[in-house]
């Protein structure tokens, strides 16, 4: 929403002005006959929720400024849908990763008729709010919810974008037995819905593939001395260390299991695959391991490019800006389709989506989560994340 | 005072009820139909919040002793109800046995907290109640394992929704071709248990065991002499206010359909602390009050920080969720600068927890 | 029992509980002289660490020596906590000295609110990493490791005790501190300038906390805006644990309570068969501290108070 203010009159009118140009220059064009009135404009409002204050707050402005840059070259497009030029909108709001206040955000969103959500950031926010946006019939796409309950509410709104707990865990897991052939694990988590539920299914997997869990310890999500935990780890001499958990508390981490002589590989998922975890773990990053849901920016079509806008305008890539950004495109390629900005007509398409987004072919199984989607594999080699390899996904052979 | 006259004109004093009933009756209709369904909810989770402040206000405004670990007790509410129906063990119990059932629970883990603190006083009190918080947190968020109960960090969702009489909250119910919205259904319910909550604390404020309380907050030694029996009124306020926190959880969790330990933080305890020191500890409409204002001012500033910006200087100059934040750390100073007894202290009780510097 | 296992158990409990005594020690020292806590201390501390880490970020490609560094890095930061500190107790308690008890921790926790928010507003969303400046050389006794910088640390902690013990027990400013403490009204009959003595404590306390957030970024190579929270939580627990307002217990507390969290991470899993593993490691804290407490309701070193405190 935008308030005049006096000073600013001369610009307004200049800008009408200018628009009135662009619109009789439209009108010109004969190739739209379908449209009614081509000088309707519809204002297709999306809410963006996540945490903006607290210990997350810098993960959630990520997320947040993925989804306004996504909403900028929306914008820039000039898009048509159902014959009325659309404006698109973002609401951003902050739960403070607190369950209460993401209800209270959704039930705002709700009032204020957006055309979809694009959130929560966390597991704990997302699924009370996802009650919220299915009773009133509101698309709702994460690019960062991990929890596999979210999608298997039986609710027809939500949509994910990122790989669930069950399958990132399951590629690290292959991972370390097969590629890493570490035989003895030791798992960390920091007791977050993320980390926790990351570090069970890994334990899983580890074990199916025939390796060993030598300990499994814990730490929180504000902690930053580890040292206790990483000496018993050592005293249990493992092959590899696996961290589910977030670069505030893996960067220190690396560090100090290294300054304890503890020689173990030491392998995170993708609240670790950020540039922040290599600054934080200083020289201990050489050799760290990490996965991220998708395949590598570098390798799509347009990645490279959404990579070094975001770079240019925000700064670093934190975690779920690609991720956040894929969900708002998405969202517009499905309203294009259903020919319809209305929550009712392009929920449908949703689920139909087939679309090349900058973290990998995105396609949606009956749930709403991604249907086979790769996780690529990362190491840091010379101060910078390199590529690996990919795990699953029709996209990781191209 | 208005309120001193009201108590000897029974005529007004009957007046003055009704209008009140009135008012609250029709309130869900008036802010539904101006400010929209957020603010609803936003009055629903107000109401909890006075439960809680009533709660605490009885550990301390009423008896003194300083309680940084309440939030526990609605944590255990909560979670009691999301055992007792939702598909975690697949037990679906109805509303009026897990309520008493929550409020006897954390009765009981309000005695558990009480036995070990009854010779600490002061910030060492605080102190251990704060642990005692935290430990409870700290074991929900970890007995996912080796069984799980609490189905650790992940929360449990799919809770059942409050349903009374048959009558499922969660959806509008029709009543004699009448539809009523789930959040004005669930705002009738919050607002008759937060009545009753209200209507116990007064009558206990006024009871022998209240006095007794007071008592002991002004002169712990004088009051034994008198023949209190501390221990078992210490024990007691801590069990009461546990109680009524226990019931709030309960209706938390019916309202929110999922728990997880993340709403069960220190930072919960210390909000309700503020309510209760902020709106006039010890004195019920000041405790009701501080409960309201906490609730909606930071809601306020949501909705203000980023418009106000825009309209003053045309674009949004500070980032309107840090300017949140900032606003509500500001409140909270400017308040008890500008009124150190709270927004409305009792009368009787200006002089209560006098700092001795000593 | 692996012996070296065991002694860098012992180690890394003496360095977290150095770094607890370190922030400790600003709380007990307000503690002692106004029977107050200052629950925005966690905050000065981590306003200390963003102010040195940006010096020193500035500097770090200068080709100083990274100690000389991390001594500008800390003159820099010293004084802006201190003004932090002396403007915190001349607006949020000075006013309230008379209110009832509650009050000043209302205030206490608006200040931090508004610390947090407004760190956040300088310096951001992100985490900042401490460059790579000073030694990171570990030292190996009997199979375990210590760095340069934790030994500085656990000396550095050992030497502020002592210095604070031997100011507030042997100087001028110490009497004057003391007397303050044991009744402000008579002291002030005495000619102490009561509000002088308060507001040198806090600068005092919060030139402490400059050091902590040093050395706290420094050992951790990370300093966040929200830092000051947990630390802050943490290191009231240890002031209690050893007696609030008694520096000497501070330190104890504080070690205590770093060797509490090691060793409790460290065996208690395996003792237990798994059942109470590290994700335990604050409950055996509140559960020691909870025991202590029962036993002297006063903390381990604290003054036996009166039974009307």
């Amino acid at each position: 929403m935008h308030f005049a203010r006096p000073g600013s009159i001369p610009l307004a009118v200049a800008a009408a002005v200018a628009l009135a140009a662009c619109a009789e220059k439209k009108e010109e064009a004969p190739a739209q006959p379908a449209a009614p009135a081509a000088n309707a404009e519809v204002t297709v409002r999306l809410g963006h929720v996540a945490p903006l204050t607290g210990p997350q707050a810098h993960i959630g402005k990520d997320s947040e400024n993925a989804a306004r840059m996504a909403v900028d070259e929306l914008n820039a497009r000039k898009l048509e849908i159902g014959g009325a030029k659309v404006k698109f909108a973002l609401l951003a709001e902050d739960d403070q990763a607190d369950p209460k206040q993401g209800t209270t955000i959704a039930q705002k969103l709700v009032d204020e008729k957006v055309n979809g959500v694009i959130g929560h950031l966390n597991s704990g926010t997302t699924l009370p709010a996802s009650r919220i946006y299915s009773d009133a019939g509101i698309p709702q796409i994460s690019g960062s919810t991990t929890n596999p309950k979210y999608t298997q509410q039986g609710f027809a709104t939500t949509f994910r974008l990122i790989a669930n707990d069950v399958q990132q865990g399951q590629a690290l897991g292959l991972f370390a037995r097969q590629t890493l052939n570490a035989r003895t694990v030791a798992i960390i988590d920091d007791r977050t819905a993320y980390g926790q539920g990351l570090a069970d299914e890994f334990e899983k997997a580890v074990l199916a593939g025939g390796g060993q869990v030598v300990t499994r310890e814990f730490t929180t999500d504000k902690a930053t001395d580890f040292a206790a935990i990483l000496t018993k780890i050592k005293s249990k001499r493992p092959d590899l260390v696996f961290f589910g958990g977030l670069d505030a508390q893996g960067g220190p981490m690396a560090k100090q299991l290294k300054s304890l002589g503890l020689k173990a590989v030491f392998l995170s998922g993708d609240g670790g695959c950020t540039p922040e975890m290599i600054n934080l773990a200083g020289a201990a990053a050489e050799g760290l391991y990490c996965s991220l849901p998708g395949v590598p920016l570098e390798r799509m079509p347009g990645g490279k490019a959404f990579g070094d806008k975001f770079s240019a305008k925000y700064g670093q890539i934190q975690l779920h800006a690609p991720y956040v950004y894929d969900a708002v495109m998405v969202m517009a390629d499905a309203m294009q389709r259903a020919n319809s900005v209305e929550p009712a007509k392009y929920l449908p398409e949703i689920g139909k989506t087939d679309y090349q987004g900058v973290t990998g072919r995105i396609v949606f199984d009956a749930k709403g989560d991604l249907k086979d989607g790769a996780i690529s594999l990362y190491q840091v080699r010379e101060g910078k994340w390199e590529y690996l390899q990919s795990v699953g996904g029709e996209t990781a052979q191209q | 005072m208005g309120l001193a006259e009201l108590r000897r004109d029974r005529r007004a004093a009957i007046a003055a009820t009704l209008a009140i009933g009135i008012v609250l009756a029709v309130a869900p209709f008036v802010i539904g139909a101006t400010a929209g369904s957020t603010w609803l909810r936003i009055v629903d989770f107000a109401l909890l919040y006075i439960m809680l402040a009533l709660g605490l206000n009885i550990v301390v405004g009423f008896a003194g002793l300083l309680d940084m670990g309440y939030i526990a007790f609605y944590g255990v509410g909560a979670y009691l109800y999301a055992l007792l129906a939702s598909p975690q063990f697949g037990l679906h119990w109805p509303l009026w046995a897990i309520l008493p059932a929550g409020a006897a629970l954390a009765g009981l883990f309000g005695v558990i907290l009480g036995a070990p603190t009854l010779r600490l006083r002061g910030d060492y009190l605080a102190i251990v109640t704060l642990g005692f918080g935290e430990i409870i947190r700290i074991f929900l968020n970890n007995l996912n394992a080796p069984v799980n109960i609490t189905n650790g960090p992940q929360g449990i969702s799919g809770i059942d929704p409050i349903r009374i009489g048959g009558v499922s909250l969660a959806k509008p119910i029709e009543v004699l071709g009448f539809t009523l919205p789930s959040l004005h259904a669930y705002y009738y319910l919050f607002l008759a248990l937060a009545l009753a909550i209200v209507f116990v604390s007064i009558r206990l404020e006024n009871s022998r065991i209240g006095r007794a309380w007071v008592a002991i907050r002004e002169d712990e030694i004088a009051a034994k002499a008198c023949g209190i029996n501390t221990r078992n009124v210490k024990l007691l306020a801590f069990a009461m206010g546990a109680t009524f926190g226990g019931v709030a959880g309960g209706l938390f969790a019916g309202f929110q359909a999922f728990v997880s330990p993340e709403s069960f933080s220190l930072m919960e305890s210390v909000m309700v602390l503020c309510m209760v020191v902020l709106g006039g500890m010890g004195n019920i409409p000041g405790v009701i009050l501080g409960g309201v204002l906490l609730t909606l001012l930071p809601e306020l500033f949501r909705h203000g920080a980023g418009p106000v910006q825009q309209a003053l200087f045309g674009k949004v100059v500070l980032d309107p969720e840090a300017l949140r934040m900032l606003l509500f750390g500001l409140a909270l100073i400017a308040v008890m600068l500008y009124r150190p007894a709270g927004l409305w202290p009792s009368t009787r009780r200006r002089r209560e927890l006098r700092g001795n510097s000593a | 029992m692996a012996m070296d296992t065991f002694l860098q158990q012992i180690i890394n409990g003496l360095v977290l509980g150095s770094i607890y005594a370190l922030v400790a020690l600003g709380y007990t020292m307000v503690y002692g002289i106004m029977g107050l806590i200052n629950f925005a201390h966690g905050e000065v501390v981590m306003i200390g660490a963003l102010v040195a880490l940006t010096v020193i970020n500035l500097l770090a490609g200068s080709g100083l020596p990274g100690i000389v560094i991390a001594l500008i890095g800390l003159i820099a930061a010293a004084p802006v906590c201190m003004a932090t500190g002396f403007a915190i107790e001349r607006i949020a308690y000075r006013p309230l000295r008379r209110a009832p008890r509650l009050a000043p921790l209302i205030t206490a926790i608006g200040v931090s609110i508004v610390l947090q928010n407004l760190a956040m507003l300088i310096w951001g969303r992100r985490y900042h990493s401490f460059p790579p400046i000073l030694p990171s050389t570990g030292y190996e006794i009997f199979g375990a490791t210590i760095s340069g910088l934790q030994i500085a640390i656990v000396v550095i902690a050992a030497l502020m005790m002592a210095g604070l013990s031997l100011l507030v027990q042997r100087t001028r400013l110490g009497r004057a501190m003391r007397a303050t403490a044991e009744n402000p009204q008579i002291a002030q009959l005495m000619g102490v300038d009561i509000n002088r003595i308060i507001s040198l404590t806090f600068v005092i306390g919060s030139a402490l906390a400059a050091v902590a957030g040093l050395m706290v970024s420094a050992n951790y190579s990370i300093a966040h805006y929200y830092m000051g929270f947990i630390l802050g939580l943490k290191a009231f627990t240890a002031a209690v644990l050893g007696g609030i307002g008694n520096l000497a217990g501070a330190m104890l507390g504080g070690i205590l309570l770093g060797l509490i969290e090691a060793l409790g991470a460290g065996y208690i899993g395996d003792l237990t068969g798994g059942f109470l593993g590290s994700h335990y490691q604050d409950v055996f804290a509140f559960f020691v501290l909870i025991l202590v407490l029962v036993f002297r309701p006063s903390g381990l070193v604290g003054e036996k108070v009166a039974e009307r405190a």
